[in-house]
């Protein structure tokens, strides 16, 4: 085991270095030069070269990217135009709104999903099974941000059950916020009154940020359950005369939900993709608002520490789901 | 048996053995998803290529004698069956020449995306080895970051514009593709023609170029079918974010959408036009893609 974790473990350090490297030329390539975009238009040479100096940008191109490959490894990503402050400080601000959005999306999407595909896949062929499949191809094909436009209008604007934007109601500006996670904080501090309002602000979102992944994971447990259902040990288990509450959590359940669980896992990145979208539609203060946001602005720092941020988080919860993976099903481990 | 014509029976024998296609086309007509999907798409592309007959007008020319003051937006009548935007032109006429775009856009991005995947798949499941892992280290690390992070990325290098958008979502893709197609290149490595064709001591680049790529084309060919359903949404996405450009003459779905959200409590039909012609847009291709795999599977053959 431990030397299946020590490879995977291995197998990263060339796919975060080529990502160093990749984001290093992906900041030269970029229109404009730092100096440039310091000095304006009619900068004279000498002030160009100056800056270059300043900023080590004479330098051999390796030298820069060593530099560079210092600084990310100590979180170093430099500062946003859009604020002037550290772009580890402004993610790192906005990051509980995201998780917040994020995990609740999350869960969402594997308490509908789950139990949806296993009973489309029970009772293949009837109603329930065409409403999931069609429901889940729906699903799919939904851009999130017009779903989310969709959802603001008919609860938020036309049935006025939830509110429109942000996180917390405007009202309560002075409310205290430990933790930066509103609805932990609301019990922390045990003001129910926040606690409940940071939920409703949470709705909407989650469920837009839901929609894909729940459409994902119905469909793979759907298909897996399926798969299961013919398989050899289940018809031996039945004629066993084993009840079939007893079949279903010990022989169906135990391995259909296998590959749902990497399925799961793979959802990181589809929902930092949504969450982008989503927050920008509510504007809800997260840290894919500030990647949106970074956008207008040319604010290439934050796009940059966002991609490698994102990226690393993505390949250790690939590593996590793999060694679980592992850990659940012994085959796995044996390849 | 000479070692052409023994090769040429091979052939033949992959061919008889895939009737696939014809069979897979068989089994779609009795397929009301793939109908749906088929015809979704006919429409699609009808209206994207007839854009300017059938729009009953410019995508530019206001009509501001229905604009009552600021902030006013006509809503559906007679002469403009969807309304107007905010800037008086005809909604109707504006979702209709947007086809072209999303349609364009969609097509360009998927021939971009799947050239490339084809390279690096074909190079990584033909030479194996160092390249091989080469190959699959930069596939890994593009599917480390997610779709629309990367196309971002690439697309402010790009320039804003819908070329750029293009290309952006066009390398997003190629990941996807030059995976699979190196999985199935090793899978069909080991299949019984190729080991065959092996023996009679046929070349190693001419069974691979010749038997072993043909072969594993079928689940590229579904997923581009998928592909651009999800570079349609992705184009959206991308154009929302605005990242497509300003030019007002070019109506792109996306960006009406996110231009009209400011209207959303007055005016929902700037917001929800747009929003249904990609999701159907979107929807043809993944019914007629889903279809297709299944048809393709022999796992579902019956």
């Amino acid at each position: 085991m431990l030397r299946f974790i020590v490879r995977r473990l291995l197998v990263l350090v060339p796919v975060l270095l080529g990502l160093s490297i990749a984001l290093f030329a992906w900041v030269r390539a970029l229109p404009g030069s730092p100096a440039q975009a310091l000095l304006g238009e009619r900068a004279t040479q000498a002030q160009i070269d100056l800056i270059n100096r300043q900023m080590g940008l004479d330098e051999p191109i390796y030298v820069q990217y060593f530099r560079f490959l210092g600084k990310i490894v100590q979180f170093d990503f430099g500062t946003s135009v859009q604020t002037n402050q550290p772009v580890l400080d402004e993610m790192i601000r906005r990051f509980p709104a995201t998780f917040e959005l994020g995990v609740t999306a999350l869960l969402l999407a594997v308490v509908v999903g789950v139990p949806l595909g296993y009973f489309a896949a029970r009772r293949g062929g009837t109603w329930l099974d065409s409403a999931t499949i069609t429901g889940s191809l729906v699903g799919i094909t939904i851009p999130v941000f017009f779903l989310a436009y969709m959802l603001k209008y008919v609860f938020a604007v036309k049935l006025g059950w939830f509110p429109n934007t942000g996180r917390q109601e405007a009202r309560m500006l002075n409310v205290e916020h430990p933790t930066g996670f509103y609805v932990l904080d609301g019990l922390v501090t045990g003001n129910m009154a926040a606690f409940w309002d940071a939920i409703l602000h949470l709705v909407l979102p989650a469920v837009a940020l839901a929609t894909i992944p729940l459409a994902i994971i119905a469909r793979i447990t759907r298909a897996a359950v399926l798969d299961v259902l013919n398989e050899d040990y289940v018809r031996t288990a039945e004629s066993k005369g084993l009840t079939a509450g007893v079949v279903t959590r010990r022989h169906v359940l135990r391995n259909a939900l296998l590959p749902v669980t990497t399925v799961v896992g793979l959802q990181f990145g589809l929902l930092m993709s949504g969450a982008i979208l989503t927050e920008t539609v509510f504007a809800f203060p997260g840290v894919g608002k500030f990647v949106a946001d970074a956008i207008p602005t040319r604010d290439y720092p934050s796009i940059q520490g966002f991609i490698l941020v994102i990226a690393t988080l993505f390949v250790l919860i690939n590593l996590v789901v793999d060694v679980a993976y592992g850990l659940i099903d012994p085959r796995v481990r044996v390849k | 048996m000479s070692l052409g014509a023994a090769e040429a029976a091979i052939t033949v024998a992959e061919e008889q053995g895939g009737g696939l296609w014809r069979e897979a086309v068989k089994r779609l007509s009795r397929n009301p998803a793939a109908i749906i999907g088929a015809v979704l798409i006919a429409l699609f592309v009808f209206v994207a290529i007839f854009a300017d007959w059938l729009a009953p007008y410019t995508a530019m020319a206001p009509d501001l004698s229905q604009i009552e003051g600021p902030g006013h937006v006509p809503g559906p009548s007679a002469e403009h069956w969807l309304g107007l935007d905010d800037n008086g032109r005809d909604l109707l006429s504006r979702i209709i020449l947007g086809a072209r775009q999303s349609l364009l856009v969609g097509v360009v991005s998927l021939l971009f995306g799947m050239a490339g995947g084809i390279i690096l798949g074909l190079l990584a499941g033909g030479l194996g080895g160092w390249v091989d892992s080469t190959v699959m280290r930069l596939v890994d690390m593009m599917l480390a970051i997610p779709g629309l992070l990367f196309a971002i990325g690439i697309a402010a290098m790009l320039g804003q514009g819908m070329t750029a958008v293009m290309i952006a979502i066009g390398v997003v893709n190629i990941p996807v593709f030059a995976r699979l197609l190196r999985g199935q290149m090793l899978a069909q490595r080991e299949a019984d023609y190729a080991l065959a064709a092996k023996s009679l001591g046929v070349k190693r680049s001419r069974i691979i170029l010749g038997h072993v790529f043909p072969n594993s084309l079928t689940p590229v060919i579904v997923q581009g079918t998928l592909t651009l359903a999800t570079a349609i949404i992705e184009a959206a996405g991308l154009a929302f974010l605005g990242l497509s450009g300003e030019d007002p003459s070019i109506p792109e779905w996306g960006r009406m959408l996110a231009e009209s959200q400011r209207h959303l409590a007055n005016a929902p039909q700037l917001v929800i036009a747009p929003g249904v012609a990609i999701v159907l847009a979107a929807l043809g291709f993944t019914l007629l893609g889903e279809a297709l795999r299944e048809a393709l599977d022999p796992k579902y053959r019956r």
